[in-house]
């Protein structure tokens, strides 16, 4: 084995195109459990934790650029304004000492559909930019996961940064475990509302091979809400809506048993958490949208 | 490889490192510092905590090459790392760290923080002892690690504090209370010390 130590992004590429089966190290927290238990032998680790600015992020007009290595810690405590979604995900990611490493970055690149931050990133909306000596691209997250563990990286690429969307309304993360710290998601769901563009995100862990949206789900409660006049009266959600919403995310699942719990389970916990989720935003959305009418 | 870094404010040199190998291997097998324990080796249960540049972390999933330039300081290192914090004012951040000066004259002795015999204990050290919060021990260091790093960062805190602080250590013996006992006792002890 060789060890990589890149003192910057260019030399981290140029290393990548050299060796494309390096795997690339930052916080470690997957890398090394599986060194450690002798399930990898990679011929090369490439560690980027010398390269600075990817612990870095930018709050741009419409999105953050995070930068893969920020690690979950901060993200917690820095951008739960603009991330609010990715922010309570980050605080379900493992432990303080786990949060402290990990990042984004990580999750991405090992694409296990049991990722904490994947259903935030789905239904906020974002782009993984991605990169290699022959250029930068910008994935849209939809397209990124490819498969169990597998994800739209070509072999010379690198992760830099993700661009995710800032939250335009309220977002929620929910997720099944069996306890609050320590613990791999059962499943989990996200989701967000996007009152400027009178559209709703979701994102489910952990129950699909991928990462993945509920997207007929999404669509039939757009139209609902779009036709029951919600975004403007703010009234609260018929329950019949809500529950037919639920259905529809328990049908966008295609999980499998497993240690963790059965698939028939998930489906179910999937349909709760969506409800409950939806209920939370749009309360919290209805809450904004009364107080900005008492202004008003 | 070869791998240069500081522990408890010493330089050290670890060599024939293995490039797959854990921060937490290289502390206990090759530098002779087996305070930090080797539990899981897959971040579950927090005995091997230390602090890397001032932050937690389990060493298990660091790295030893990515350790290079750094500072840690284990379990053998906080009764010293304390008291410098306590000397000055509090900033023990891992940015003061040890002077040069003081790091090369500190030798090991039987009696240093190597083995933490005849050395005086940091505050949650004696906290947890006074507070019998130790039964078997090995979830011992990474707690005491972990916890005196959120005294330094929260001198006042809630129980919910402690709770989410110690959230990423495990032990089989206590069942916690007395653990939340004595990180209690240590806050109490440090406000009234101010
Ligand atoms: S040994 Fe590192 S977390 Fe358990
Ligand atoms: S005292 Fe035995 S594991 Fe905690």
């Amino acid at each position: 084995m060789d060890f990589l130590r890149p003192a910057s992004w260019e030399e981290a590429l140029a290393a990548k195109a050299e060796h494309p089966t390096a795997v690339p190290i930052a916080g470690g927290t997957d890398v090394m459990v599986e060194i450690n238990f002798d399930h990898r032998r990679p011929e090369y680790l490439l560690d980027l934790n010398r390269i600075g600015e990817l612990s870095e992020w930018e709050v741009g007009e419409e999105s953050v650029r995070l930068g893969a290595s920020v690690p979950y810690t901060r993200i917690m405590e820095r951008l739960r304004g603009e991330l609010p979604g990715l922010a309570l995900a980050s605080h379900t990611v493992a432990s303080p000492q786990i949060r402290n490493r990990g990042g984004v970055g990580g999750n991405l690149g090992t694409a296990s559909p049991a990722g904490d931050a994947h259903p935030a990133l789905l239904a906020a909306g974002a782009e993984v930019e991605a990169e290699s000596v022959r250029g930068s691209r910008l994935i849209p997250i939809d397209e990124f996961y490819t498969g169990v563990k597998r994800n739209a990286l070509a072999a010379d690429e690198l992760i830099r940064a993700v661009h995710i969307k800032k939250a335009d309304g309220p977002q929620q993360f929910s997720k099944v475990g069996t306890r609050n710290a320590m613990v791999i998601a059962v499943c989990a769901f996200g989701l967000a509302l996007h009152p400027s563009s009178r559209t709703v995100r979701t994102g489910i862990g952990s129950a699909a091979p991928t990462p993945v949206r509920a997207k007929a789900a999404e669509e039939f409660l757009n139209a609902a809400l779009e036709e029951g006049g919600f975004w403007d009266n703010g009234k609260i959600i018929t329950p019949s809506v809500a529950k037919q919403f639920a259905e529809l995310c328990s049908a966008a699942c295609n999980p499998i048993d497993d240690v963790r719990g059965t698939a028939s389970y998930r489906r179910h916990a999937v349909g709760i958490m969506a409800r409950r989720t939806l209920t939370w935003t749009w309360e919290s959305y209805r809450g904004t949208a009364a107080s900005t009418e008492g202004v008003a | 490889m070869r791998v240069n870094f500081t522990v408890n404010g010493r330089p050290q040199e670890a060599d024939d490192v293995w490039e797959g190998e854990s921060l937490l291997y290289v502390l206990r097998e090759r530098l002779g510092l087996p305070g930090s324990k080797n539990a899981c080796e897959q971040g579950e249960c927090g005995s091997c905590t230390v602090r890397l540049d001032g932050v937690p972390v389990c060493s298990c999933l660091v790295a030893a090459g990515q350790v290079e330039g750094c500072e840690v300081v284990t379990v053998e290192g906080l009764a010293d790392y304390a008291k410098q914090r306590a000397e000055q004012g509090g900033c023990a951040t891992g940015a003061c760290g040890t002077p040069l000066d003081a790091a090369k004259q500190w030798e090991a002795r039987p009696s240093d923080s190597q083995t933490g015999e005849g050395t005086e204990l940091s505050p949650i050290q004696q906290a947890f002892i006074d507070a019998g919060a130790v039964q078997c021990g090995f979830c011992t260091p990474g707690l005491l690690v972990a916890a005196d790093e959120m005294l330094e960062r929260n001198p006042t805190p809630t129980d919910a504090d402690i709770r989410e602080a110690l959230s990423g250590n495990l032990c089989r013996c206590t069942g916690y209370e007395k653990i939340m006992d004595a990180v209690r006792l240590a806050a109490a002890r440090q406000g009234e010390a101010v």
